[in-house]
């Protein structure tokens, strides 16, 4: 079980000195939302009968999200240590993962679909790859019988596939596949007090991505226009646009 | 000269538009485009490859659906050691995404998604992404000097023109049996086409309760304009997936989209950010869709809906 911190940026931002990466001060931190629906589908299809063991790769955001992990419910969690650098390459990723897989021996890996702050969905593929297992994206309405995993597949234009792939196998869990238990504050407390193993990640490929530069963006490339006043006349300025283009 | 290897996307037996885009992308770099098509049919919709700037289509015959990841995977595998590409370029797309980046992992290569700019300078690859929330440019380069592949946004590049046919050839290759079995296809279903519609108004999580959509579809079928929403109201069941908006939903284009109560996460900018004009109405100030808005406003979006239907 994969996890990682998704990161919410202010709408005024300032980049650090070398300007590969967003000042602190300005992003906020929160399990990542594809994240979420996965932990709960990994521990739904445990139900009491199994272990839920968490994985993420990074520094002490990683631990924040699997400290989150843990408040929803999951058994233990590890860490792999990597730099801001070497997680800009999803190879490095996948690597550090996959060693965490080759100690854990599971029967299913599972991760989210993508990071709501980044959206590469490059992680599930190249750890998939890198572990040498069989493996399905965009997924939700997850069965396993112990020996095979069903799951519907997702595509663009509301397309859906049902697949089935034989365990020990990988799925990419869709957001909003499910609806995440939260724990306890008493669950929080022990989750924040639980040891979480780091596993010193050997063999690293050298990154073949580097981030070299971040600038603001102007989102979108639209400048929005606000409406002054109240629900009458934001209700007017829209029909006003409505009525002009028919 | 950059020589680069585009890999079509085939969706329902047709090359998608995005492969145009990718196409388009791959020429910005000056040298060799060789289109790959890897399908059943690769031979007869070779013909729907004859775009400009490619200079050679290779044409892969594989058993499978478009939906078959790792037939795809073992396809681009085989393109790759018979193209020796630097860069390879697809659609940013559920598809592409479900082989590429297992392809990098397996060839070495470097792997960039969602790149809405690609340039070279001699052999210098520079890729540039546009994340959180749109807010931040990112700039990457590839320093071992690996190929590169580069999954592209739709919409970042002008789509390639249709052109005479370039030199097609077939190239065979062993591919293994796929370890994913698939079953049964869903496709949407009603007699909804929100594609067709020049004026949409769209509902998400800012809409509270199922109760409450009644409202806003009684305000979009009395302007004539289909009624769209975000992820979240078709997985909480309270509007059918032929309303969905987004990556898994469909993708349109309308004169006017009025997104109301809708944040602007990535999944559902992907499916409506192409909209002549968008008009957002959020009580979130710092929600992302307002970067992506032409008109908005902070307000409730149930107050409005009661000013539309007093005007109506």
């Amino acid at each position: 079980m994969c996890v990682t911190q998704a990161l919410e940026v202010s709408s005024y931002l300032e980049f650090t000195p070398d300007g590969t990466a967003i000042d602190a001060a300005f992003v906020t931190g929160s399990l990542n939302e594809a994240d979420q629906n996965a932990v709960e589908e990994a521990l739904a299809l445990t139900d009491g009968d199994g272990e839920v063991v968490l994985v993420s790769a990074g520094g002490d955001e990683a631990e924040e999200a699997l400290r989150a992990g843990l408040t929803m419910g999951a058994h233990r969690a590890l860490r792999v240590p990597l730099s801001p650098a070497e997680l800009a390459d999803s190879r490095t990723v996948a690597a550090a993962l996959s060693q965490a897989v080759a100690d854990e021996q599971p029967d299913l890996v599972l991760t989210g679909v993508q990071a709501s702050d980044t959206g590469g969905q490059s992680t599930g593929p190249a750890l998939a790859a890198a572990a040498d297992l069989p493996w399905a994206t965009v997924v939700r309405s997850l069965g396993s019988d112990g020996r095979t995993l069903t799951a519907r597949r997702e595509f663009e234009g509301g397309v859906s596939e049902l697949v089935q792939v034989d365990l020990p196998a990988l799925a990419t869990v869709q957001v909003g596949a499910n609806q995440p238990r939260y724990g306890t504050f008493k669950d929080k407390m022990r989750a924040k007090k639980a040891e979480i193993a780091v596993l010193t990640p050997v063999d690293l490929p050298t990154p073949r991505v580097v981030l070299t530069r971040m600038s603001p963006n102007q989102a979108g490339g639209r400048t929005v226009q606000m409406v002054q006043g109240g629900p009458a006349e934001v209700a007017a300025r829209i029909l006003s646009i409505v009525r002009e283009v028919q | 000269m950059t020589r680069s290897l585009v890999v079509a996307e085939i969706v329902d037996g047709a090359v998608s538009p995005l492969t145009a885009e990718a196409v388009s992308a791959a020429a910005s770099l000056g040298g060799d485009v060789v289109l790959a098509v890897v399908d059943p049919d690769a031979g007869a919709l070779a013909a729907q490859a004859a775009l400009a700037g490619v200079t050679e289509v290779v044409t892969v015959t594989a058993p499978g659906t478009d939906r078959d990841h790792e037939q795809m995977l073992h396809a681009v595998e085989a393109l790759v050691a018979d193209v020796a590409p630097q860069v390879v370029v697809a659609g940013f797309t559920i598809r592409s995404t479900a082989w590429a980046a297992a392809l990098a992992e397996r060839l070495d290569l470097a792997f960039v998604p969602d790149v809405v700019s690609l340039t070279a300078a001699g052999a210098e690859i520079t890729a540039e992404r546009s994340i959180y929330d749109g807010r931040v440019r990112a700039e990457y380069a590839f320093p071992t000097g690996r190929p590169v592949v580069a999954l592209v946004r739709a919409a970042s590049w002008p789509p390639a023109e249709p052109a005479a046919a370039s030199a097609t050839r077939a190239l065979d290759v062993d591919l293994p049996p796929s370890r994913v079995r698939a079953g049964e296809l869903t496709r949407p279903s009603g007699d909804v086409d929100l594609t067709g519609s020049d004026v949409i108004f769209a509902v998400g999580r800012g809409v509270g309760s199922e109760e409450n959509i009644a409202a806003f579809a009684d305000i979009a079928r009395r302007l004539g304009a289909g009624l769209g929403a975000s992820r979240p109201i078709i997985d909480a069941g309270w509007l059918p997936a032929v309303h969905q908006v987004g990556q898994t939903g469909v993708t349109v284009k309308p004169k006017v989209y009025v997104a109301l109560g809708i944040s602007g996460a990535l999944h559902h900018l992907a499916g409506m950010q192409n909209s002549k004009t968008i008009i957002a109405v959020n009580t979130n100030e710092d929600a992302p869709i307002f970067g992506y808005a032409d008109v908005g406003a902070v307000a409730d979006i149930h107050e409005v809906a009661e000013q539309l239907q007093a005007l109506l």
